[in-house]
């Protein structure tokens, strides 16, 4: 008795030989295999529903190591095969029962997929943070102000200008600190053919402590990676309040779906 | 190319972030896969079963249920409960009235996780 399984969804290509296909495993351990209909390729692969049926999902997903070994599988497939050409990825969990619904799918879905695959076309995304920089606790600046004031009043008045001077100084460069990521992002879109904002990252998930202000994807044009970094590298000189972080380059996760939305729930628009 | 203030993993060639394969490259930071897997890619119904054929209902499952885990809200991945880029967004991709459903379908939803459903951690 065989175990029933469903198919798994990685991306979608415009064509991909098989013989690439089979040295990559997928979300199952499962070797990954293409779904070809409508001159499109499903990425995709074979697992099993007592693992990754709805039911089992919705267990699985409470799980945080499986679903940190399941995200980096996913991704493992689609990076790996992003490198040779241009693929749409799937979101995590799009699963199907058989290869007949994936290839409907891709019959349906032409002409979306086909326009989404033309827009990342020698396109990648960058990823861009901005964190605050943490300014020292009890530094000179901090340390400094109401001396003069201190010989006239008494401690308790000059600890409470000292504290207010404190936090003004603070809340300065906090307001400093965003108008800087704001400018640093303003740069960047400019030199991307498209941008999207992720929210930022709690700092417990980082593993950074200072807060993040920026979290920014950028899709750009694989000959613009250089020029990219280096115009990192210069606003991270021109805004020292803020510290920025560069990642990628990244399958075009970002900028899969539909084109910039004109703001008339076209997100939403989908065949019932 | 080093500087004071920008911290870039790897040398910007292709798999600068690896992918948990391969020596050398620092795996990508899991928020960073988590956020583009399960909150981005392409979204197309699946048809395992007549629930999961409304994707945003699924999509919304996948967030409650790790919502629901506490460890999860100790590592931050609960970036969707109060951020108001992604509740802008969420404005912007509905008319109000879808906006209302998908509120009272995440209600009931919580409400089902929370009268026992969902606490087997």
């Amino acid at each position: 008795m065989t175990e029933p399984s469903g198919v798994w969804v990685y991306a979608v290509s415009a064509d991909v030989a098989a013989p690439s296909l089979s040295e990559l495993r997928g979300v199952g351990d499962e070797p990954v295999r293409g779904i070809s209909a409508a001159g499109l390729t499903a990425i995709a692969g074979d697992v099993p529903l007592a693992e990754f049926g709805e039911s089992a999902l919705r267990r699985n997903l409470e799980d945080l190591a499986w679903l940190e070994a399941t995200a980096r599988a996913h991704h493992h497939v689609i990076d790996a095969l992003g490198q040779r050409g241009p693929l749409v990825p799937m979101r995590l969990a799009t699963v199907y029962a058989n290869g007949a619904g994936v290839a409907a799918m891709l019959d349906e879905r032409a002409t979306d997929l086909r326009a989404a695959l033309s827009r990342i076309s020698a396109h990648q995304e960058w990823g861009v943070k901005a964190y605050a920089q943490q300014s020292e606790p009890g530094s000179p600046a901090a340390a400094e102000p109401a001396r003069s004031g201190a010989a006239r009043v008494g401690p308790g008045a000059s600890y409470l200008r000292r504290r207010r001077d404190e936090l003004s100084a603070h809340s300065q460069a906090r307001y400093d600190a965003i108008a800087s990521a704001e400018a640093v992002h303003i740069r960047l879109s400019g030199l991307a053919a498209e941008a999207r904002l992720h929210p930022p990252q709690a700092p417990q998930l980082t593993g950074i402590r200072s807060q993040m202000l920026l979290n920014a994807a950028y899709l750009l044009d694989e000959e613009r990676a250089e020029e990219f970094a280096d115009a990192v590298t210069a606003l991270a000189l021109e805004h020292p309040g803020v510290r920025l972080e560069l990642t990628g380059p990244w399958p075009p996760y970002s900028f899969a779906g539909l084109p910039d939305r004109p703001d008339h729930g076209a997100g939403r628009r989908r065949e019932h | 190319m080093t500087s004071g203030n920008v911290v870039q993993r790897g040398s910007g060639a292709a798999q600068v972030y690896g992918s948990g394969v391969g020596g050398g490259h620092e795996p990508a930071n899991l928020g960073d896969i988590l956020e583009r897997v399960l909150d981005k890619g392409l979204v197309i119904a699946g048809d395992i079963r007549v629930n999961l054929l409304d994707i945003e209902l699924l999509t919304i499952k996948l967030r409650l249920v790790i919502a629901s885990l506490d460890t999860a809200r100790q590592v931050g991945i609960n970036w969707w409960e109060s951020d108001p880029w992604l509740s802008a967004d969420a404005a912007r991709r509905s008319d109000g009235r879808e906006l209302e459903q998908e509120n009272q379908r995440l209600r009931d939803r919580i409400a089902a996780l929370e009268s026992g459903g969902g606490d087997h951690d």
